[in-house]
């Protein structure tokens, strides 16, 4: 369900993106999406939400490509950085510092999209 | 003939969201009310806790509260009964609330009664330890339940919660002496993922812990209205 109101998310902003290109309608072959681990998306789920929600839309055949970004933390104590295994707690492992600091792992977002349009492509 | 093109965004996934959040944060400010978003998972006793606090507080303060639930109005109904202004939202499919449906029950909440008047206004989110900690409602602070029937595993099974909460709530610590749980192996969990949450033991049954409860919310209210304004309503 989580996954829903995040492809409904992400059809918000390519709506937005399309507007940028009216009154042309671009086709889009991919959406490129950096998501982190250490966030409440399951990126196999949201791919199936995706394929669902674009049926029949302007965005039919468009591939969603998603890069997980590992969850990295940074120790404060010696400012080692490390990957948490949640089986085995946030603690960093040098020192056994709770997780104060997230160097990566939080994100949620459209990298890029690839797209192509009729040409000529208008200049300014 | 088509060229293939490529545009770089860079954008947050939910940056919509956050604008929304950003304009219900800007009327809390111009109304000089501490707004909590209150988290858990269902059964964790986000209700009972209003209860009691509502109960103990609303000599002092003037406070209203926006209800989410997924289906009924149920838990409206029990802290309706308290006699504070309450606006239940139905969210049907969403298993949160999100910064539009609070916008939404803000303008409810103006019908009945001007916000600037109130001290606090309590956002009792949809029961759901995962999807709430994602979708800020445009909140001062995130006020996250753990009940000690729920295991000492949870802050790591779903740490996201735990990590975006200001304070943490363990709750039910009256049934510790029935259950195998280690209070103290919860507060770890959770500090290790979140260091720097308040983290307070609560019993809506007994009262234990909500001086201390309270006294956080006397501080954040004290904290929120000391902050300079800068943006209007």
């Amino acid at each position: 369900m989580h996954e829903v109101d995040m492809t409904r998310c992400l059809l918000l902003s390519m709506n937005e993106w399309k507007q940028q290109h009216a009154p042309r309608v671009p086709r889009v072959d991919r959406v490129h999406l950096q998501v982190g681990t250490f966030t409440c998306v399951e990126p196999d789920q949201l791919v199936l939400t995706w394929a669902d929600a674009v049926r029949g839309s302007w965005l039919e055949g468009a591939e969603l490509v998603i890069e997980p970004v590992q969850l990295i933390g940074r120790c404060l104590r010696c400012q080692a950085t490390y990957s948490p295994d949640p089986e085995s707690g946030y603690r960093s492992p040098c020192c056994r510092h709770p997780m104060e600091e997230i160097v990566s792992g939080r994100e949620l977002r459209i990298r890029s999209v690839a797209y192509s349009c009729p040409s000529p492509i208008p200049v300014g | 003939m088509h060229m293939p093109l490529e545009d770089n965004l860079g954008l947050n996934l939910l940056a919509a969201n956050q604008h929304r959040a950003e304009h219900n944060r800007a009327h809390f400010d111009a109304w000089n009310l501490l707004c909590l978003n209150v988290m858990s998972s269902p059964g964790a006793g986000k209700t009972s806790l209003l209860e009691r606090s509502l109960a103990a507080l609303s000599s002092r303060w003037s406070m209203a509260v926006l209800e989410g639930d997924m289906t009924t109005q149920l838990d409206a109904r029990r802290l309706e009964a308290l006699g504070i202004p309450v606006v239940p939202i139905t969210t049907g499919r969403a298993c949160h609330l999100d910064a539009a449906m609070v916008s939404g029950g803000l303008k409810l909440l103006r019908q009945q009664l001007d916000p600037a008047e109130l001290d606090v206004l309590w956002v009792e989110n949809v029961g759901n330890l995962v999807c709430p900690a994602e979708f800020a409602v445009g909140e001062h602070r995130k006020v996250a339940l753990l009940s000690v029937t729920e295991g000492d595993d949870k802050p790591l099974k779903y740490p996201v919660m735990f990590r975006e909460a200001d304070c943490v709530l363990i709750t039910k610590v009256d049934l510790l002496p029935h259950l195998p749980v280690d209070v103290e192996r919860i507060e770890d969990h959770i500090r290790q993922v979140n260091p720097r949450t308040a983290v307070f033991r609560l019993s809506a049954s007994s009262g234990e812990g909500f001086e201390a409860w309270h006294g956080w919310l006397v501080d954040q209210l004290s904290a929120v209205r000391s902050t300079p304004t800068l943006v209007s309503a």
